[in-house]
């Protein structure tokens, strides 16, 4: 079953293409990777998908939804871990959880208890009244993690998700999304970490400058190019990842 | 736009407010006090009366107005810029079923409560001093919100054409300062130039000025063209902070 697929996007920023006319269709409990990177117009497409902007063409539909027309319903039923540290510092850790529960009327009963689940989960249980400037990059990205998955949904977006942590923290996060990969959750991230793909990724988007250059599993890549999935790229685009 | 999903992020920033009021209430409550004592018996000292009132009962009901201006403003732009772009506090929502025009009406929501709340507390205030001469202050509450409305309105449009957050001074010194001193708190403006009067007239606070001392004097006759002018204003004013913040927003 098709839980997201993009026809033909395209997204103009200014006169300046981020996105130019781009096709996939990311099927349920799939973990699909954009890789490619920075201005390759990942972030744009995940924006496109959360409903935060707008395509300038082309058509995106989300669990059936039209991203332009439902917003809310889709919205409803996905969660967003955002590059960024987009976390409340006017409230504290599990405040954080539970107010963000109430954007998706989520009642006090429910969010109270899931929140001291989640934090439980990702080792936070002792940072729950702390405020977030107490947090290091790890515990921060934990957090943004698991408000990602407050309100149960079936389609996870994930920015850049390791970027910025030692290897301990990453792993943890690897293993976090490994656990919603076996419970059928849909999850979409953008990486520019070739092992971070090659781990969780069933089929991974190559991007450079807007558009997508090849659909394909990771193993598939490497087995047809060689190498590891730098090196593909390096084949692909002639460019390096990191440039 | 839904109002349920706009009163979402109004319970955000009560949550929040709630934390942190004791300090705020105290901060905002200070200023005002602080005018009501300096020029009420500094300056009053040297004047007999106006209007046929002790100074310092002239000034009380305009207090009213400007403390809950300023508690408006200064949420709405400096808090609100901030929300948006330090702390990313509107991404975060906008992720959520919560869409632009929610959230843009929750902060209208919000910034006329605070107007309302912060009205309160000085109607509270100079009651007790016995500076008012009629319970009839009492409706100037619902006023506060409808004109709170008007300076939330007029700060996200601010926030939403501000290239930066130092811009924001320019609208404090050259609109802010100037209304707040014309508004006829202080003084009435009968004396000055004409046309400092017509100008005054274009702007809230001189209006909510006059409703307050309408309705603190007993005379709510007195009050009605200032209430139309502030009900006519939210209604025109209405769509600009929707359509401007999500050019700004949403690039």
């Amino acid at each position: 079953m098709e839980i997201i697929t993009a026809k033909d996007l395209i997204k103009d920023y200014n006169g300046f293409r981020a996105v130019d006319g781009v096709s996939f269709s990311i099927v349920k409990g799939e973990c699909f990777g954009f890789l490619g990177p920075n201005g390759a117009g990942k972030t744009t497409i995940m924006r496109i998908i959360h409903c935060f902007l707008p395509p300038t063409g082309g058509e995106v539909r989300v669990l059936g939804y039209d991203v332009t027309k439902e917003p809310s319903l889709i919205k409803a039923r996905m969660g967003v871990m955002p590059q960024d540290d987009s976390l409340d510092p006017d409230l504290s850790v599990i405040q954080n959880l539970v107010v963000y529960g109430r954007y998706f009327d989520m009642p006090k009963k429910k969010t109270v208890p899931l929140a001291r689940e989640l934090l439980a989960s990702v080792g936070l249980t002792d940072k729950m009244k702390a405020n977030i400037r107490e947090l290091s990059g790890g515990m921060k990205r934990s957090l943004l993690l698991a408000r990602s998955i407050v309100n149960d949904p079936d389609v996870i977006i994930l920015d850049e998700p390791t970027t910025g942590l030692d290897p301990h923290s990453r792993q943890m996060v690897w293993k976090r999304l490994e656990d919603l990969k076996r419970q059928g959750k849909t999850l979409l991230l953008t990486t520019h970490y070739m092992e971070e793909a090659e781990r969780l990724c069933d089929r991974v988007a190559i991007m450079d400058r807007g558009k997508i250059i090849v659909i394909a599993s990771p193993r598939d890549l490497m087995d047809e190019h060689g190498g590891n999935l730098e090196a593909v790229y390096l084949t692909l685009t002639g460019r390096k990842l990191e440039d | 736009m839904k109002i349920k999903r706009a009163l979402r992020v109004w319970q955000r920033h009560f949550t929040v407010y709630r934390k942190l009021y004791m300090s705020s209430i105290a901060l905002n409550f200070v200023e005002p006090v602080l005018y009501l004592v300096a020029f009420g018996f500094g300056l009053g000292g040297y004047i007999s009366e106006v209007e046929g009132k002790p100074y310092i009962n002239f000034i009380a009901p305009g207090i009213i107005a400007s403390s809950s201006m300023f508690a408006t403003i200064y949420e709405c732009t400096y808090g609100t810029y901030v929300r948006i772009f330090f702390q990313k506090t509107f991404d975060a929502i906008l992720a959520t079923p919560v869409n632009i025009d929610d959230l843009i009406a929750g902060e209208l929501i919000w910034g006329a409560t605070k107007s309302m709340l912060y009205g309160i507390i000085i109607v509270g205030t100079i009651s007790a001093f016995r500076l008012v001469d009629s319970p009839l202050v009492v409706l100037v509450i619902p006023v506060l919100f409808l004109s709170g409305l008007i300076f939330a309105q007029i700060s996200l449009v601010c926030v939403a054409l501000v290239p930066g957050v130092d811009s924001l001074n320019y609208f404090y010194t050259l609109f802010l300062s100037p209304m707040f001193l014309l508004s006829g708190i202080f003084f009435p403006l009968d004396n000055l130039p004409a046309f400092v009067g017509k100008v005054a007239w274009f702007t809230p606070l001189y209006h909510l000025t006059n409703v307050c001392r309408a309705f603190a004097a007993g005379s709510p006759g007195n009050a009605l063209e200032g209430a139309v002018w502030i009900i006519v204003v939210v209604i025109l004013l209405a769509p600009f902070p929707f359509r401007l913040m999500k050019r700004r927003i949403i690039r």
